[in-house]
């Protein structure tokens, strides 16, 4: 079976045929420590006006599809959050060094 | 924001009406880096389906403008409610998708060929 | 799904704090202050609500218009909290919920999404084989049951209102409550009696 249409966007994934034969994983476990951080991280930036959760989307969006798939959940949030730092100047490449 | 001073839109769509989601692509154009030049939140899959107003939402601030960090206008939100088996074919007879959808990724639905009225539910 | 972030991760994570802690911008007492704050979200919290609905039918009335109204009233801040939609199942339509595009979820009411919620299968496969989803939990629907399944795209947050299960006459709100399990609001299983409890 094929998709309706072509999909363009790597996180639009309803009906995907690429997963269409896999179970889904049950994998009950909150958040690690890490996870937890970075949630916490994007809360308090968003509360600061520093982002949106539309940007922090936009972001994840804009992650190459190999490393789309090859990063954990809240490593595409952090991959995300520090592109909209930088982009916005927040922080400088030099302070990530 | 919630500082936008401009009275909420009225609706163009009331509950019941048939209505047609937009078959626009526009995540096809990218930017010279590559990036996605826009970010949108109508799933591919109900791109040129139709469906029927279940409620209307509100009026949220536009995502595909705060994605980009602009001034983003209210827009009108939708409930809309889709036949599932003409999308896939793998649904039961009777099941649906009830999706938001944004008022400008909505247009009237075509008279001619489905408007013998209401929608199985 | 659930792999460890990597060493680089971690280390990328404490660069970002560290320059934004420089910068005055974020404290480690407001990182610990809003992972406590978060933390304490539960599916407790929403399985409460759906005990009182089916106790209650002012209450219910409510969560069905505005359910973050009736999560505020009955304590829980939903300040900067998106709204909360809460979706009736009746006899012969069940409600499914998904996020395709992301992992849009009722954080204020059900805590922190699982890992599958957000996996790349989920978000697939929950709005073209929903009955192959329910399948896998062992969940199974009364026949001629539609299901209709809720593509969380936008700027509401939704849940389910499971139908109360038979044989729980004249339980008390706790007793219900705790029948009310995390997958039952989100739509991939119902409300079960325990075999014991129920005879």
């Amino acid at each position: 079976m094929s998709d309706p249409a072509p999909t363009p966007a790597i996180h639009d994934m309803g009906g995907l045929s690429r997963f269409r034969c896999s179970a889904v994983e049950r994998d009950e476990a909150p958040p690690d420590a890490f996870g937890k951080r970075v949630d916490a991280l994007r809360q308090i930036l968003a509360q600061k006006g520093l982002m949106t959760v539309d940007e922090l989307r936009r972001g994840i969006e804009a992650i190459p599809e190999p490393e789309y798939f090859a990063l954990t959940y809240y490593e595409r949030w952090l991959t995300s959050i520090t592109g909209l730092m930088l982009e916005k100047g927040v922080v400088t490449p030099e302070d990530l060094a | 924001m919630s500082a936008d001073p401009a009275p909420d839109p009225t609706p163009r769509f009331a509950p019941g009406a048939r209505v047609r989601v937009r078959d626009a692509w526009p995540e096809r154009r990218r930017l010279p880096s590559g990036a996605p030049s826009c970010h949108i939140r109508t799933p591919h899959y109900l791109r040129g389906r139709e469906g029927e107003v279940q409620a209307v939402l509100g009026a949220f601030a536009n995502p595909e403008d705060l994605a980009f960090a602009r001034p983003a206008p209210r827009r009108l939100l939708y409930h809309v409610l889709f036949a599932q088996p003409p999308i896939w074919q793998e649904g039961g007879e009777g099941d649906t998708l009830l999706v938001e959808i944004f008022e400008h990724w909505l247009e009237p639905a075509p008279e001619s060929a489905d408007a013998s009225g209401k929608e199985a539910a | 799904m659930s792999a460890p972030a990597r060493a680089e991760s971690l280390a990328r994570l404490e660069r970002l704090v560290a320059a934004l802690r420089a910068k005055g911008l974020v404290s480690e007492e407001e990182l610990a202050a809003m992972q406590a704050r978060t933390d304490r979200a539960s599916p407790e919290i929403g399985a409460r609500m759906v005990a009182r609905a089916w106790l209650d039918p002012t209450w219910r009335a409510l969560l069905l218009q505005d359910g973050a109204a009736a999560a505020e009233r009955m304590g829980v801040s939903m300040a900067g909290a998106p709204p909360l939609g809460v979706l009736e199942n009746r006899p012969g339509l069940h409600h499914l919920v998904v996020c395709t595009l992301c992992s849009c979820y009722p954080r204020a009411v059900l805590g922190y999404p699982p890992g599958w919620y957000k996996s790349f299968e989920y978000r697939s496969r929950a709005v073209r084989d929903p009955r192959g989803v329910l399948a896998e939990w062992g969940t199974t629907l009364p026949a001629g049951t539609k299901v209709r399944v809720v593509d969380s795209t936008a700027d509401y947050r939704w849940m389910v209102l499971p139908m109360r299960p038979e044989g729980t006459e004249g339980w008390s709100e706790d007793q219900l409550a705790a029948l009310v399990t995390r997958d039952a609001l989100v739509g991939v299983a119902l409300p079960q009696v325990p075999a014991r409890a129920a005879a």
